[in-house]
C-alpha cells in the first residue's frame, strides 16, 4: 500500500539531461524504480542511460509512457514553468526537488493549481521514497535525491521538511529494525505544495502505516496545525522532532522557510503543540528513532 | 537582503511612493549642496542598516546619528562629523558601523503617524497588506496589546491589488477626500514595487500625514527574496557587504550557508535541517554552538576546505564538530577536504568528526591514515558529547 507511490508507479523526470537530474535518474534506475521517461525541451528523441526515452514535452511523455508522477530537477528560473507543465499534462503527483525558486513564483503556481488533480510535493525537498523488499530496500520507488540504501520496507511513515535530517531519522529507524512505509520530504520553502497535515492524513488512512515520525523545523505554523489535527483524529503512535531550538530569531537558517519572525514559529511552541497532542517529542536529533519506540509502547 | 534608507527612498521615487524631499551625500560639500534647495528645517541622518541611530554615539565622541539643522552650512558641519566615522547603536554591537553616506532631507511637520506594510504571508500564500493607525511605534507590541487596531488585507496572488481593497485599507486608516486619493496612489505604487522587485516585506513606519495635507513615507524597511535576486541585478547592486558579518560574506563566495553565533563549538554540517539539529544537540549536551554552517548536499573538497578556514577565523571557537550524513554525498570527499584543510591551517583545537552514510568506510580510512589529530564519533549524540567534553578538558 504505502502512500503516494509504490513499486509499480511510473515516473518521469523533467530535467533528466542536467548533471543533477541525470545523476539521480541513474540512482533511481539502480534502485529499481519504474523510471519510464525523461523530459528536456529540444532533446526529444534521445534516450537516457540507453533505455529511457526523452521527450520534448511532459504531455508527450505522459501520452507515450503512461507516467503518472513527475520529478522536477529543473533550475530555479525555469522550475515554476516546469511544475505548471506537469500539472497541465495531468500527472497525479509532481515532486519539485529544485532549491531556490522565488517565493512569488511558488505563490503563483499554487494559485494556478487550484482545482487541478495534481498534488505538488516540494519544492526544495529530498522527494519521496517507498522502500522495496529487496536488499537495501531495492525494488522500491525512489523519487528525488534520498539515498535508497538507508531505507527498509516496513510500517513507519516519515514526514519531514528537511533532507539530511530525514535521512538521519530513517537511518535510526532502519538500525532499530523499524522499516518505513513511505518517507516524504515536503521541503524547506515558505510556500510549498503539500503540508505536514496533508501527509499525516494520508498516513492515518494507510493500513500499512502503523506509526508516524513527523520532523519539523522553526518557521511558520504547519507543525502546530498537523499536531492539532492529530490530537483528535489520529490514533496511530507518533513521534516528533523540531530542529532550530538554538537558532537566533530573524535569521534564515539555510532553508528559506526556517525563520522565527515576530515571535512566531519557535521550536518551543511547536514542541509544546506536539506534546499537547500526545506526540512523543525526541529530546535531541539522536533520539528520533528511540522516541518512536517509546511512542509505540 | 536589506538596503539603506537612501536606497529605499530612491526605490520609492521610482514607483511613485512620496517621500520628503532630499538626497544622499558622501562628502560635507555634497551635503551642503543637497541642503541648499531644502526648507528651514533639515534633517541629517547617518546611513547604516541598524536601528537606534538617533540615540547612537560615534566613536569620535559625537552624539547622535540623526540631527536637525537650519541651513546648508550647518548640514555640512554635521555631515563632516559623521562621514568616515563609526556609529555605535544598540543594534550594531560595540564594534559599530562605518558611516560613509548621510541623508539630507526636509524635516517634515507631522500631523499623525500610521503603519503600512506589505508582506508575503506563507499561510495564505498571498501578499498581505498590514495597516494600522498606530504608527511610529513597535508594531509587534501593537499587535499583541491591541490587535483590533491592526488591519490585514489579503491580496489575490493572480489578480493583484483591487480598487475596493485600497478603499478598505484607506477607510480603516480614517482617510477621506484628497488624503484618501493620495493614499490610494501611494499604496498602488507600493504594491507594484513589492511585486515587481520580489520583496518578501516592505514596511513604512511611520507613514505620516502633514498639516498641509501630504501623505509621506518617512522611514522604510525592505526585505527581498534572496532566491529572486538573480532576476534583479539593479537590486543586487544595492547590497552593502560592509553591513554584514564579514565571515558570512566570505562564506557566500563559496556557496556556503554560514551564520555566526556567540558560542565556542563550531559546526560543519551538510543540509540545513541537520545543521540546525546539530546546533540543538550541542546545546542539549551543555555546549554553545559558534555557528550555523550548511555545506550543502553536494559539497566539494574545496568547499570543505574553505568552510574550515571560515570557522577557524572566529577567535571564540574552541573546538570543531563535523557532522556529515552522506546520503548521496561521498563521505570520502568530505574526509579528503578535512585532511586538506588541516594540512593548510595549523589546527590546534579539538576536532570531532562524525561521518555516516555513503562510502563511510573509505572516509574513515582516509581520516585514520592522515596525520590529522581528531576524535572520531559514531552517532550524533556521541559527537556532541565528545565535542563538549573536549573543549572542557
Amino acid at each position: 500500500m504505502a502512500i503516494l507511490v509504490d513499486e509499480n508507479t511510473k515516473v518521469l523526470i523533467q530535467g533528466i539531461t542536467g548533471s543533477f537530474g541525470g545523476r539521480h535518474a541513474q540512482l533511481s534506475l539502480d534502485y529499481g524504480t519504474q523510471l519510464v521517461a525523461g523530459v528536456t525541451p529540444g532533446k526529444g528523441g534521445q534516450t537516457f542511460g540507453g533505455s529511457v526515452p526523452i521527450f520534448d514535452t511532459v504531455e508527450e511523455a505522459v501520452a507515450e509512457t503512461g507516467a503518472t508522477v513527475s520529478a522536477i530537477f529543473v533550475p530555479p528560473p525555469f522550475a515554476a514553468d516546469a511544475i505548471l507543465e506537469s500539472v497541465d499534462a495531468g500527472v497525479d503527483l509532481a515532486v519539485a526537488i529544485t532549491e531556490g525558486i522565488p517565493v512569488m513564483d511558488m505563490m503563483r503556481v499554487r494559485a494556478a493549481m487550484l482545482g487541478s488533480k495534481t498534488r505538488l510535493i516540494g519544492p526544495n525537498c529530498p522527494g519521496v521514497v517507498t522502500p522495496g523488499l529487496g536488499k537495501d530496500s531495492h525494488g522500491g520507488c525512489r523519487i528525488g535525491i534520498a539515498p535508497g540504501y538507508i531505507h527498509k520496507r516496513g510500517k513507519v511513515g516519515v514526514v519531514s521538511r528537511s533532507g539530511t535530517l530525514t535521512y538521519e531519522a530513517v537511518y535510526q529507524l532502519t538500525n532499530l529494525g523499524l522499516g518505513q512505509s513511505t518517507c516524504v520530504g515536503i521541503g524547506g520553502d515558505p510556500i510549498n505544495g503539500t503540508s505536514h497535515l496533508d501527509i499525516m492524513k494520508m498516513f492515518n488512512e494507510d493500513p500499512e502505516t502503523e506509526a508516524i515520525i513527523m520532523i519539523g523545523e522553526i518557521g511558520g505554523t504547519a507543525e502546530e496545525e498537523a499536531a492539532a489535527w492529530a490530537k483528535d483524529n489520529c490514533d496511530k503512535p507518533i513521534a516528533g522532532f523540531i530542529a532550530g531550538a538554538t537558532a537566533p530569531p530573524g535569521r534564515r537558517m539555510g532553508h528559506a522557510g526556517a525563520i522565527v519572525s515576530g515571535g512566531m514559529g519557535t521550536a518551543e511552541a511547536k514542541m509544546e503543540a506536539m506534546r499537547d497532542a500526545g506526540i512523543e517529542v525526541a529530546q535531541n536529533p539522536s533520539d528520533m528513532g528511540a522516541a518512536l519506540v517509546r511512542a509505540m509502547g | 537582503m536589506n538596503i539603506h534608507e537612501y536606497q529605499a527612498k530612491e526605490l520609492f521615487e521610482k514607483f511613485g511612493v512620496p517621500t520628503p524631499k532630499g538626497q544622499v551625500a558622501d562628502t560635507p560639500e555634497a551635503a551642503r549642496e543637497a541642503a541648499q534647495g531644502l526648507g528651514s528645517e533639515i534633517v541629517v541622518k547617518a546611513q547604516v542598516h541598524a536601528g537606534g541611530r538617533g540615540k547612537g554615539t560615534f566613536k569620535n565622541g559625537f552624539q547622535g546619528g540623526v540631527h536637525l539643522v537650519k541651513n546648508a552650512d550647518e548640514a555640512a558641519t554635521i555631515a563632516e562629523k559623521m562621514i568616515g566615522q563609526t556609529l555605535v547603536t544598540h543594534q550594531t554591537g560595540e564594534e559599530g558601523k562605518l558611516v560613509s553616506k548621510v541623508m539630507i532631507a526636509d524635516a517634515v511637520d507631522i500631523e499623525k503617524e500610521y503603519y503600512l506594510a506589505i508582506l508575503m504571508d506563507r499561510e495564505s500564500r498571498s501578499p498581505v497588506i498590514v495597516a494600522s493607525t498606530e504608527g511610529g511605534v513597535n508594531i509587534e507590541e501593537v499587535a499583541e496589546k491591541t490587535p483590533e487596531l491592526i488591519h490585514n488585507e489579503k491580496i489575490h496572488p493572480l489578480l493583484g491589488l483591487q480598487p475596493y481593497e485600497i478603499r478598505n485599507v484607506a477607510s480603516k486608516l480614517g482617510f477621506s477626500g484628497d488624503t484618501a486619493k493620495q493614499f490610494a496612489k501611494l499604496l498602488k505604487g507600493l504594491f507594484k514595487l513589492f511585486m515587481e522587485c520580489d520583496c518578501s516585506m516592505v514596511e513604512i513606519n511611520p507613514l505620516v500625514t502633514t498639516p498641509d495635507g501630504q501623505v509621506l513615507a518617512l522611514d522604510a524597511k525592505f526585505d527581498f527574496d534572496d532566491n529572486a535576486l538573480y532576476r534583479h541585478p539593479d537590486i543586487q547592486e544595492l547590497h552593502d557587504p560592509t553591513e554584514e558579518d564579514p565571515r558570512e560574506v566570505e562564506a557566500a563566495k563559496y556557496d556556503l550557508n554560514y551564520i555566526g553565533l556567540d558560542g565556542n563549538i563550531a559546526c560543519l554540517v551538510n543540509g540545513a535541517g541537520l545543521a540546525m539539529a546539530t546546533m540543538d544537540i550541542i546545546k542539549h549536551c551543555g555546549g554553545e554552538p559558534a555557528n550555523f554552517l550548511d555545506v550543502g548536499g553536494g559539497a566539494t573538497q574545496e568547499q570543505v576546505r574553505n568552510a574550515f578556514k571560515i570557522i577557524l577565523g572566529d577567535p571564540n571557537v574552541k573546538g570543531i564538530l563535523v557532522n556529515i550524513f552522506g546520503g548521496i554525498m561521498d563521505c570520502d570527499v568530505i574526509a579528503k577536504g578535512i585532511v586538506a584543510a588541516c594540512g593548510e591551517v595549523n589546527l590546534n583545537i579539538p576536532l570531532v568528526v562524525r561521518l555516516e552514510g555513503n562510502n563511510v568506510a573509505a572516509g574513515k580510512e582516509t581520516l585514520a591514515n592522515s596525520d590529522v589529530d581528531l576524535i572520531a564519533a559514531d552517532t550524533l549524540a556521541d559527537a556532541a558529547e565528545k565535542a563538549v567534553a573536549a573543549i572542557a578538558a
